[in-house]
C-alpha cells in the first residue's frame, strides 16, 4: 500500500510529531509532522532560526554525530515504513538512503573524480568501469559533465562556487538516493549559479524526493511544490506552493509572506 | 552651467588624521618591537653557529665522519657517534610516531568527553613541559633495570620517544582540529562510518600537521643529552653496532637494538670536557653538525607544510 495524504500525493517520508533537543537543552522542533512527497520538491521557508536546519538534518541523522542532541517522534519512510530515527536503525543507513547538500559547497580536498566517486567507494564498489560510468552519470544529472570531463582529475577547490555545488549535487546523487536534502543550497552563490542550480533541482525531481530549505521566499515560490512555513520550532502551514503564496490560510504565514514581519 | 558641490561643514578631517597617525604609531612601534626580538634571537643563534664553524671548520672531512674517536685528536671522529644517532633515531620514530598518532586520532575523535579524557588531556601537556632528565630518570629505572633491556640502543630509543610522543601527540590533535566541520559532515552525509572518516580524510588531510610534528620532535631528540647520559649510554665508542641489514636472508637482523652505542650530543660533551685544546675543535665541528642537521630538518618541516597547505586549503 503506498502512503497518500491530504493533497492525494504519494509520501515518500513524514514526520510524526518530531520533537528536537540540542544537547544544551534547546527545543529546536515542537510536534512538526510534516510529509515530504514523493518526485516533489518540498520547500521549507521561515525566518532565520526558526529550526529549518534543524528539521532538515533530522532527516539524515546529522544530530547523531554530536553527543547529548535528543530526538523525540518519528521520521517514517516509505515504502519500508522504517521509523529512522529508530536508535535501533543505523544513521549510516538512514544516509545511504538519503543524501545531503550543503549550505556552503564543501567538496572534499580531492579530485573531481573522487569527490563524486566517494560515496561509491565507502560502498565498496572499486570496478573503475563502474564507477566511470556512475561518475559520468551523476556529473550529467548536475549539468556538470560538460564543464569538466576533461579534467577529472583536477582538484575540486579549482572550480568556482557554482560549479562546486553542483559537484556536491552530483556527489549526492551518485549513490541514487531515495530523498536529497539541500540546505540553503544557494545562499553563498551568485545569481547565475543560483538559477542554474534551481534548474538543476527542478530537473531531479523525476528520479527522487526533495526537501530543500531556503531563505528566499521567491526561490521557494519559483521551483517548489508544496511549502512548509515554520516559526520558532513549529510548524505553521503546508499546502500548495501556490496556495501558500497566494491565499495562505493562516495570518502568519501571510504577514511573512507579505513581507511585514521576518 | 554651475556644478552643485557639498556646502555641509565637513567632520574634522584635521582630527579623523591625527588619529589615524596615532594608531599608525602603535603598528610601527609593535612591528620594532617584534623585529629586535626576532633579531636578537637570530643574531645569537648565527653567532653561536658561526663560532662552532669556525672553530671547528680543519674537522670538516670525510674522515671525521668515518672515523671512531680516538685518543689522539687528529684522528678522532664521529663515526660511533652519527651511526648511534641514526639508529637511536630509527627506533624512536618506529615507536613514538605510529603510538602518537593513534593517541592523538583516539583523543580527538573517539575518546568521549568525561574526567578520564580530562586527566589524559592534563597529562599529555604536562608531559611535554617534563624536563628530560626525569625521562632519563624513568627509563633507567624502567626500561634498563625492570625490563632489563640494558643500556642499549633500544632504551635509548625508547625513552626519547617518550620526550617525542607528547609533541606528536599535540601536533596530531591540532592539524585534526583544522579540518573545518562541514568537510567531516560531508563525508558522513554520503554514509561514511567513523572509521572510514577517519582513514579517508582526516588522516588525509592532516598528515602535513603531523608530519611537521614528528620532524620538530625528530629534530629535538637528535639534541638531547641528559637522559641519554643518565640511562648510561658510554662515552667512549670503538665500534659499530651489528648492521641491521644484511645480504642474507631474512635481510633485516635486530641485534643491533641490544647494543652498546653513543649519539652526536655525549661525543660532543666528552671532547668538551677534555683539557686538550686539539679536542675542544672536535667539539665545536660535532656541535656544527648537530645544529646542521637540525637545522635541516626544520626546514624540511616548513617546506613540508607549506606544500601542504597550498594543495589543501579551506
Ligand atoms: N548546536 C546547537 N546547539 C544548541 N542550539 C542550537 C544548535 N544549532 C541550532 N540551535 C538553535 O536551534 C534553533 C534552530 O536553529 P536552526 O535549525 O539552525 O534554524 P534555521 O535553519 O531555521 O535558521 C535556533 O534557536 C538555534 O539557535
Ligand atoms: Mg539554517
Amino acid at each position: 500500500m503506498v502512503a497518500k495524504n491530504k493533497h492525494n500525493e504519494i509520501i515518500k517520508a513524514e514526520s510524526r510529531d518530531l520533537n528536537f533537543f540540542y544537547a544544551d537543552g534547546t527545543q529546536a522542533l515542537k510536534n512538526v509532522s510534516l510529509p515530504v512527497y514523493e518526485n516533489k520538491i518540498t520547500a521549507l521557508i521561515g525566518p532565520s532560526g526558526c529550526g529549518k536546519s534543524t528539521f532538515l538534518r533530522s532527516f539524515n541523522r546529522m544530530h547523531d554525530l554530536y553527543p547529548g542532541n535528543r530526538y523525540d517522534g518519528q521520521i517514517i519512510l516509505y515504502p519500508d515504513n522504517t521509523n529512522i530515527l529508530d536508535p535501533k536503525v543505523d544513521p549510516i543507513e538512514v544516509r545511504m538512503r538519503i543524501s545531503m547538500v550543503f549550505q556552503k559547497p564543501n567538496p572534499f580536498p580531492k579530485s573531481i573524480y573522487e569527490n563524486v566517486a566517494y560515496g561509491l567507494r565507502v560502498r565498496g564498489e572499486s570496478n573503475a568501469r563502474v564507477l566511470d560510468e556512475k561518475i559520468e552519470e551523476a556529473l550529467k544529472g548536475a549539468s556538470l559533465w560538460d564543464e569538466v570531463k576533461d579534467r577529472l582529475q583536477d582538484l575540486a577547490f579549482n572550480l568556482s562556487g557554482g560549479q562546486q555545488q553542483r559537484l556536491c549535487i552530483a556527489r549526492a546523487l551518485a549513490t541514487d538516493p531515495e530523498i536529497m536534502l539541500f540546505d540553503e543550497p544557494t545562499s553563498a552563490l551568485d545569481p547565475i549559479a543560483t538559477v542554474n542550480i534551481e534548474e538543476l533541482m527542478s530537473s531531479l525531481k523525476d528520479k527522487l524526493s526533495i526537501l530543500i530549505v531556503t531563505h528566499n521566499m521567491q526561490q521557494a515560490a519559483r521551483i517548489s511544490d508544496y511549502t512548509a512555513y515554520m516559526y520558532l520550532g513549529e510548524l505553521v502551514e503546508h499546502d500548495k506552493t501556490g496556495t501558500i503564496f497566494t491565499k495562505p490560510s493562516k495570518k502568519e504565514t501571510e504577514d511573512y509572506i507579505t513581507g511585514k514581519f521576518g | 552651467m554651475e556644478i552643485k558641490k557639498s556646502k555641509k561643514t565637513a567632520v574634522d578631517v584635521n582630527a579623523i588624521r591625527k588619529l589615524i597617525k596615532k594608531h599608525k604609531k602603535n603598528d610601527l612601534a609593535f612591528a620594532a618591537l617584534g623585529m629586535f626580538v626576532i633579531a636578537s634571537l637570530t643574531i645569537t643563534l648565527i653567532i653561536l653557529f658561526l663560532d662552532l664553524v669556525l672553530d671547528g671548520y680543519p674537522k670538516f672531512t670525510l674522515d671525521f665522519f668515518s672515523n671512531f674517536p680516538s685518543r689522539r685528536a687528529a684522528r678522532a671522529g664521529i663515526l660511533s657517534a652519527w651511526v648511534g644517532s641514526s639508529l637511536v633515531l630509527l627506533v624512536t620514530f618506529f615507536v613514538a610516531v605510529p603510538l602518537g598518532i593513534a593517541a592523538g586520532i583516539y583523543l580527538e575523535e573517539y575518546a568521549k568527553k568525561n574526567w578520564v579524557s580530562d586527566i589524559i588531556e592534563i597529562n599529555v601537556s604536562n608531559l611535554a613541559g617534563v624536563p628530560s632528565i626525569i625521562y632519563g630518570l624513568l627509563a633507567l629505572g624502567l626500561f634498563v633495570y625492570s625490563f632489563g633491556l640494558g643500556q642499549s640502543i633500544l632504551t635509548a630509543g625508547l625513552t626519547l620517544a617518550l620526550l617525542m610522543l607528547p609533541i606528536v601527540i599535540v601536533s596530531t590533535r591540532e592539524a585534526i582540529r583544522a579540518i573545518p566541520i562541514h568537510i567531516r559532515e560531508a563525508a558522513y552525509a554520503v554514509g561514511a562510518t567513523k572509521w572510514q572518516v577517519v582513514l579517508h580524510h582526516v588522516v588525509q588531510y592532516s598528515y602535513g600537521g603531523i608530519l611537521t610534528g614528528v620532524i620538530i620532535g625528530m629534530a629535538r631528540a637528535i639534541g638531547e643529552t641528559a637522559p641519554v647520559i643518565t640511562i648510561g649510554a658510554l662515552t667512549f665508542i670503538a665500534f659499530l653496532p651489528p648492521s641491521p641489514v644484511s645480504v642474507d636472508p631474512p635481510f633485516l637482523n635486530f641485534e643491533w637494538l641490544s647494543s652498546g652505542f653513543t649519539v652526536l650530543p655525549i661525543q660532543m660533551f666528552n671532547w668538551i670536557s677534555r683539557p686538550q685544546h686539539a679536542f675542544h675543535i672536535n667539539a665545536a665541528a660535532t656541535g656544527a653538525v648537530i645544529i646542521i642537521l637540525t637545522a635541516l630538518m626544520n626546514g624540511f618541516a616548513i617546506k613540508l607544510r607549506y606544500n601542504v597547505r597550498k594543495k589543501i586549503k579551506w
